[in-house]
Parts: structure tokens; C-alpha cells; sequence
């Protein structure tokens, strides 16, 4: 295994590994790409006003998306925040149909209902951005008794900010998927701010993992979130631990998002400094493994620039589709309110 | 026809929609060894086991929570509340989660779950255990929420709603449980989005529905003594609201009083007397007229209670007065 040394903002030594096997490592790589250059694209849109409401990028947080994703089987579940598109791409959803989402569009995956925060997919069991904080917790949980309920051997994850662990919904969904061993990972993505709260000015306890000590049966576990490989071990760790024992665990991972909370505020200057910013940027979890495979001879310069090309492609394609997809139809407006079936 | 209890018919629609459908559980507080607050689930523990029949911590974000989720991933779950008055810890649940999904998510994702409990005043209870929500709730698209009166409409729409795909919000009343009415021994099954006629007569309508449609029965009989005939709708379904059945009474009787147990303010007789002015506006004879609840949190001495809560006598004037008799 090759490694590149880093050190993190707290002066902890840290490194990003590669795989020791390259087409994983590309494989990685390239689902943070995607979702790095994708959500580059959707802000020119929204400057363009080609994307309106809220709109929270992933930039800088790939890592978590895929190094959790990547480990599901197809029939597992995702359940997550507003901050969604790129935890959607990591499952598989089409690039077209997250951008058409975005713009509005019939093609969306949510057929143009559900905007940037409610990104829905039932091919992938992808069940949805939720835009109230912590509030879809416990429907992970609830996802988690389902599968209990039938059985079955898949699991959930559930998604969500620092911000959740404050919030009593965080709390009540915790304890019962401990109490009733629901097979469930409640993913913590501490990217270190709840907007532009820190966790330290919000959380009695800010080593968030520890909140999983309330819960028996409940492993805790901190992760770091800029190494795609940390990630998809501690995910392979904890996704065993929920299939085979029906018992759910508690992953704090520690990222950090490289734009604003949205599109409405500034990068940084109020709440976290520049320095703060630009140093966590040298860990950068998509060009940190870039380098550490190139460090390992796995990837060429001329390998990397063509994924760059791609990955491109398939953007600007994405781009192209939604921008051409109808609008939906007025008579959209009353569908989907309610189904007239019974069972 | 057998004689049984509002709870007892509570209590067979779900042993019997259980029955017939695995994918059917009941979760709440107490549901399972204590029986049910007010044993509407009794003897379903027995029956059914621990995995169908779920008692909760009291937690109600959190468990009406997890039977959403639970439904987006196949189940069908029925939410106890222990009183509405609980679930407004949980009406994010409610609103942002269930009546939302379906259409944020374009269709794909229907979550057929149903929240049912008492709700209303019952005696005494004081401020924070005495309120109708009936209004809150209706607001909302993307639910579907009824009221039932008597045992055998309890029955029939509770299993109805278990077995629509939709959210169906099920307010029962804390005051009914004990009350006692005819209910069939064949399986039956009332639509949603229906309202039935509970007293015929051509002299005044009185909508309304719940707890409230008793008192507009025993308001229904009383006056036949004095050759008033009121036509009671008993609405059972607020939203779907069955206006056709409202302006079919309206037409008739050319008189209308709108009787509820909630507030008056954006109460459900705020909008059935707009329906009423949009559709029978040449029909009418006189103002329709509203009985509901004093505009106050509901008091604990009995006295003060007593005046704060619609009631037959408040009803029997209104409909005097729309009658324009004295």
C-alpha cells in the first residue's frame, strides 16, 4: 500500500492510502470526480439561475458518499439530508436525472417535484433528501425495522450533519434502533459546522461518536473523512456488524465542506477563516488519493487527464439533457398528491 | 346485530385487517402489555406477538418517525397516539414526512401508514389534554383524515384506512370509547371521503361529524318532538370532504348549522360555510350558523368547562335561530 503523508488542521498525522489495487482506486477516484465536477456545474447553473431554492453543494465531502456507498449491495437502502445530489450519483442515479432534478425538469428523479433537497429514486432504494433537520432519522431507523420486521439481511444508511445531534429526533431514533437491534449505520458527516455554528459552540459533547456510549449495543466510531479508504473499511466493518447481527452503529466522520453552507452565503471570512479553509483544501480527499495513486505508480498524468475528460463529458451532458427536458406539465400540479389504490 | 363498544370495534378492525395482511403492525405507547391506554388494543399482544403488536418509549417524533419509514420500505403501519395531544411532538412526522413524500419524491414513494388515537375533550382534563385538532390536520394535502362517531363507522373506516395506500389520520374520540352501537357480524367496509346522513328531515341541516354527530342526533330527536326535522351529515371524512352530500342536504333544507368540537377560527366550519356559500348561495334562507368550542384553552372547572364546549342545547339554538323561531 502506498500512502501520502498529511497532517490534519489539529496536527494529527494522517495519510491517504490507495487501495493496493488500482481498478478500486479508479473506481473511487472516479465517483469523487464525478461528484466534485458535477456539483462545480450545478453552481454555474445556479448562478445562471438555471437552479433555484436552496442548493447545498458536496464539494469537498466525496469521500464520505462513496467510501459509505460503494460497500452497499443494491438492495440496501440510503436515506439522507438536503445535501444530496452527491450522495445520489454515489448510488447510482443517473447524472441526467440529478441535474434535471435540479433545473426543474420532467426527467428529474423526482420529476421536477422534489428539487435539490428532495432527491428520490426508488430503482436504487434511494429514499430521498430530507430538508428538516434530524426529522429523517428515525425514518432510517424506521427503514431499519422494516427490513428486521421481514427478516431480511439488507441495511440502511442514514445520512446526516453535525447539526442532528442536537436535535431530540437524533436521540429518540437512536435509542430505539438500539433498544430493538435495527440494522442500521447512523452516518454523522461532521464537516465541522451546522451552517455556521461549530459543533464546539453547539454540542456539550463535540467528540460526536461518543453520543453512541447512550446506546448499548451501539459501536461508535470516528473516522477520517478525507480518505476514501478509511471510510470504506469502517463501512465494511460496521455494514457486516448490521447484516449479520442486526445491530446498528454510529460513524462519525470527520470532513469538511469546501463551498458555503449554500449558495447564499460566503465560503468562508464570517464563521471559519481562509487559513481554516485552505488548510483543510490541502487534504483535499479526491486530489489526496489522485496523488497517492500517482505516488504509486497506478495512475499516469495522461490517465488522470483523461478521467478529467470524461468525467467532464458525462457533466456536460447532464448539463445538456436537463437543459433540454420539457417542463412539467401544468396538469403535473395536482398528480402525486395522493394514490387512489388500495391494498 | 350485535351491540359492542367503539373501543371493542376499534379493537376488531384491527385484529381483523392484522389478520389479513402481515405487513399490517401496530406501535405506540402501551399498545402491547398494558393493552392500549384505553385497551382499544387489548389482547392483540396475545394474538399477534411482539413483532406486530409494538410498544414504544414514549417518543412520539421518533416512532411515528420509524413507521414512515417503515412504509416507504413496505410495511403498514398503524400509529397509535396516545392522545393528538401528544402527536403534536410528532406532527413534523405527519406533515414534512408522510403527507409530503409522495409528492417530492414524483410519485414514487406512497406511505401507507395510518396515526390514529383520541382526540377532543373528554372531562376535566384540563388545557393541554383538550383539544380537537381536526382543523390542523385537514389543512395539510397529501392526507386523508376522518372522524368517526359511532362504533360502527369506527370499524368500518378504520379498516378502510388501513388498507388505503395514502396517509389516513385517524382521530378517534376520548369520549367514545364506552359508547356502545349496532355493528355486524359480516365483514364491511365504509369509503373514505364519504359522509353519511344519520337523521333525515327537511326543515335544517346540521353538518358535522365525530363526537359531535351524537349531539347532533340527540339535537336531531329531541327536535322532531317540537316538529323540527334536521337533516344530520355526519361528514366522517374531513378531508376528502364529500361537498356533494353538504350541498345535496343544503339544497333541501335551505338552512344550515355547522356543528364541531374545535375552535372557531380556520375551524372545518370556516370551510364548510365557504363551500356552502359558493354552491348554495340561492338556496340559502337564512346565515348559516356556527357551534363549536369558546375561542379559549379549555379550563378545568367543571362549570367553565361545561360552557366552553359545544353541546346539544348550543346546538338546538342555532338551528332555532337559523329557523328564525324563538
Amino acid at each position: 500500500m502506498a500512502s501520502k503523508k498529511k497532517t490534519d488542521a489539529k496536527g494529527e498525522a494522517r495519510s491517504v492510502r490507495t487501495a493496493g489495487d488500482p481498478a478500486l482506486d479508479r473506481e473511487m477516484l472516479q465517483s469523487m470526480l464525478l461528484q466534485r465536477r458535477f456539483e462545480e456545474k450545478t453552481g454555474e447553473a445556479y448562478a445562471l439561475g438555471k437552479v433555484g431554492g436552496f442548493c447545498h453543494l458536496y464539494i469537498g465531502q466525496e469521500a464520505v458518499s462513496t467510501g459509505i456507498i460503494s460497500q452497499l449491495r443494491p438492495d440496501d437502502y440510503v436515506i439522507g439530508t438536503y445535501r444530496d445530489h452527491g450522495q445520489a450519483l454515489a448510488r447510482g442515479v443517473a447524472p441526467r436525472a440529478v441535474m434535471a432534478e435540479l433545473f426543474g425538469r420532467i426527467d428529474g428523479c423526482s420529476r421536477g417535484k422534489g428539487g435539490s433537497m428532495h432527491m428520490f429514486d426508488r430503482h436504487t432504494n434511494f429514499l430521498g433528501g430530507h430538508g428538516i433537520v434530524g426529522s429523517h432519522v428515525p425514518l432510517g431507523a424506521g427503514v431499519g425495522f422494516a427490513i428486521k420486521y421481514r427478516g431480511g439481511d439488507q441495511v440502511c444508511v442514514c445520512f446526516m450533519g453535525d447539526s442532528v445531534v442536537n436535535i431530540g429526533a437524533f436521540h429518540e431514533a437512536l435509542n430505539m434502533a438500539a433498544l430493538w437491534k435495527l440494522p442500521v449505520l447512523f452516518v454523522i458527516e461532521n464537516n465541522r459546522y451546522g451552517m455556521g455554528t461549530s459543533v464546539e459552540r453547539a454540542a456539550a459533547v463535540d467528540d460526536l461518536s461518543r453520543r453512541a456510549d447512550g446506546y448499548k449495543g451501539m459501536d461508535g466510531i470516528v473516522i477520517d473523512g478525507m480518505d476514501v479508504h478509511s471510510v470504506r473499511e469502517a463501512a465494511a466493518k460496521a455494514i457486516a456488524r448490521a447484516r449479520t447481527e442486526s445491530l446498528p452503529s454510529l460513524l462519525e466522520i470527520r470532513t469538511y465542506r469546501f463551498r458555503g453552507h449554500s449558495m447564499s452565503d460566503a465560503v468562508s471570512g464570517t464563521y471559519r477563516s481562509k487559513d481554516e479553509l485552505e488548510e483543510y483544501q490541502t487534504m483535499d480527499p479526491v486530489f489526496s488519493l489522485r496523488d497517492a495513486m500517482v505516488i504509486a505508480g497506478t495512475l499516469t498524468v495522461a490517465e488522470w487527464e483523461q478521467m478529467e475528460k470524461d468525467v467532464a463529458a458525462t457533466v456536460q451532458d447532464a448539463w445538456d439533457f436537463a437543459d433540454q427536458s420539457p417542463e412539467p406539465p401544468a396538469g403535473a400540479l395536482y398528480e402525486d398528491v395522493l394514490v387512489d389504490t388500495t391494498s | 346485530m350485535p351491540i359492542i363498544t367503539y373501543r371493542e370495534a376499534l379493537n376488531q378492525a384491527l385484529r381483523e385487517e392484522m389478520s389479513r395482511d402481515d405487513r399490517v403492525y401496530l406501535m405506540g405507547e402501551e399498545v402491547g402489555v398494558y393493552n392500549g391506554a384505553y385497551k382499544v388494543s387489548k389482547g392483540l399482544l396475545e394474538e399477534f406477538g411482539e413483532n406486530r403488536v409494538v410498544d414504544s418509549p414514549i417518543a412520539e417524533l421518533g416512532f411515528a418517525g420509524i413507521g414512515v419509514g417503515s412504509a416507504m420500505a413496505g410495511l403498514r403501519p398503524v400509529i397509535e397516539f396516545m392522545t393528538w395531544n401528544f402527536a403534536l411532538l410528532a406532527i413534523d412526522q405527519v406533515v414534512n414526512s408522510a403527507a409530503k413524500m409522495l409528492y417530492m419524491s414524483g410519485g414514487q414513494f406512497n406511505v401507507p401508514i395510518v396515526f390514529r388515537g383520541p382526540n377532543g375533550a373528554a372531562l376535566q382534563l384540563g388545557a393541554q389534554h383538550s383539544q380537537a385538532f381536526e382543523s390542523w390536520l385537514a389543512h395539510i394535502p397529501g392526507i386523508k383524515v376522518l372522524s368517526p362517531g359511532t362504533p360502527y363507522d369506527a370499524k368500518g373506516l378504520l379498516k378502510s384506512a388501513i388498507r388505503d395506500d395514502n396517509p389516513v389520520v385517524v382521530l378517534e374520540g376520548e369520549m367514545l370509547y364506552n359508547t356502545k352501537g349496532e355493528v355486524p357480524d359480516h365483514e364491511y367496509l365504509i369509503p373514505l371521503g364519504k359522509a353519511d346522513r344519520k337523521r333525515e328531515g327537511g326543515d335544517c341541516s346540521i353538518i358535522t361529524s365525530g363526537k359531535m354527530a351524537l349531539v347532533a342526533m340527540q339535537v336531531a330527536d329531541q327536535l322532531a318532538k317540537e316538529d323540527i326535522h334536521v337533516d344530520v351529515i355526519d361528514l366522517l371524512t374531513i378531508r376528502p370532504m364529500d361537498v356533494e352530500a353538504i350541498y345535496e342536504s343544503v339544497r333541501k333544507t335551505n338552512r344550515a348549522v355547522v356543528l364541531e368540537e374545535g375552535w372557531e377560527i380556520c375551524g372545518i366550519g370556516a370551510q364548510v360555510v365557504d363551500f356552502i356559500q359558493r354552491e348554495c348561495f340561492d338556496d340559502l334562507d337564512a346565515p348559516v350558523i356556527r357551534v363549536h368550542q369558546a375561542d379559549v384553552p379549555m379550563p378545568y372547572a367543571k362549570n367553565l368547562e361545561k360552557i366552553a364546549k359545544p353541546d346539544a342545547a348550543k346546538t338546538i339554538a342555532a338551528v332555532k335561530q337559523v329557523m328564525y323561531r324563538s
